[in-house]
């Protein structure tokens, strides 16, 4: 029983963590809301953009959704299939950048 | 939180752990409750169903010739005769970033046994979700009387409006779900259903505050959606 009880109280943790974490993606929310207010262009907002993103999608995760303290096989069982969609999106950049390949082909040369 | 089948059934840290995990006998994930599980593999199917919608939308807006509108403009307010841009997803954002937060420590207080900050923090989480949904309501009306169509819009190119409505609108009845649910945990938890283990409506399972952690995962997960949405849709 002694063990259910230590379990349960590694469970919670400090409140001075959860503040962090939602000071931090305050934070990093207004930053990503500055990179549309001073209207960034090009590969700088794009770079800034998904920087931003994935540190807000992450500290999500890790702490919110306690992935950080959670154990290995469950970490493991979420993250693998992600693999899938980056996969996925490799594919269909391939795919519309084709798409508009053939638009502009056959807009300018034209098609039967 | 333990599974009183598996009593005794030692818990190893790190890929020692792993290997026994998914290498045991009759059960993975032993000392898991099992909701908690299978809201993760409902999560992980949900995942996949976003992705497609964001994926699609990528394809559709990358194969098109025609200007995308643009959305700073399109997404802006006219506030005290000011026009200033992306101001209500901004504010959405920051509603449901903040509705997080409280859920968070909702489920921090939910393993505490604290009835009472759980509860007022689980109403607080509802009635921000409740803030987001009607915010977003305002926006499709805005949008809808602007003329923006699953099939035209005044903006550009006319895909922009069927992933619009698709996107926003998935993500929108998950939240609103979500605040059903809210205010149901929040009527529970107030009533001692978890501290009593008093059995749910539809399940004989006993009410634990695990089940907090459970609703806190799903919320967690629109949350973590929406800042996919807001990076691709409105700030790309």
């Amino acid at each position: 029983m002694s063990e259910v009880k230590e379990k349960e109280q590694s469970t919670t943790h400090k409140i001075g963590i959860y503040l962090w974490i939602w000071g931090l993606l305050f934070v990093l929310s207004f930053f990503s809301y500055m990179v549309d207010w001073y209207q960034f262009q090009g590969m700088l907002r794009w770079s800034l953009i998904l920087v931003f993103m994935f540190a807000k999608a992450g500290l999500i995760m890790a702490f919110f959704m306690h992935l950080y303290w959670e154990r290995y096989a469950l970490v493991n069982v979420l993250l693998w299939p992600m693999t899938a969609i980056a996969c996925f999106i490799f594919l269909m950049v391939a795919e519309f950048e084709y798409t508009v390949f053939t638009r502009l082909f056959y807009f300018v040369v034209g098609g039967q | 939180m333990s599974d009183h089948k598996i009593e005794g059934y030692e818990f190893k840290p790190g890929f020692k752990g792993m290997a026994h995990d998914t290498g045991s006998d009759q059960t993975m994930f032993k000392g898991v409750h099992w909701g908690k599980a299978m809201m993760w593999i409902f999560l992980l199917s949900d995942t996949f169903i976003f992705s497609c919608f964001l994926i699609s939308y990528m394809k559709g807006r990358g194969s098109t010739l025609v200007d995308w509108p643009n959305t700073s403009e399109v997404f802006g307010l006219h506030v005290f005769g000011v026009e200033v841009p992306l101001l209500l997803i901004a504010l959405m954002t920051f509603v449901l970033i903040t509705s997080s937060g409280t859920m968070a420590l909702a489920v921090k207080y939910g393993y505490e046994k604290n009835r009472k900050m759980c509860g007022w923090l689980i109403l607080a989480t509802a009635i921000g979700g409740l803030i987001f949904v009607g915010m977003q309501a305002y926006e499709w009306s805005k949008l809808i009387h602007e003329g923006v169509r699953p099939w035209e819009n005044p903006f550009g190119a006319p895909q922009f409006g069927s992933f619009f409505f698709m996107i926003t609108g998935f993500h929108g009845t998950h939240v609103s779900i979500g605040v059903i649910f809210l205010f149901i945990y929040a009527y529970k938890t107030f009533a001692g259903h978890y501290d009593e283990g008093k059995k749910g409506w539809f399940t004989t399972m006993k009410g634990d505050y695990v089940e907090i952690e459970i609703l806190g995962l799903y919320w967690h997960f629109v949350d973590l959606v929406w800042v996919f949405i807001f990076a691709f849709f409105y700030l790309w």
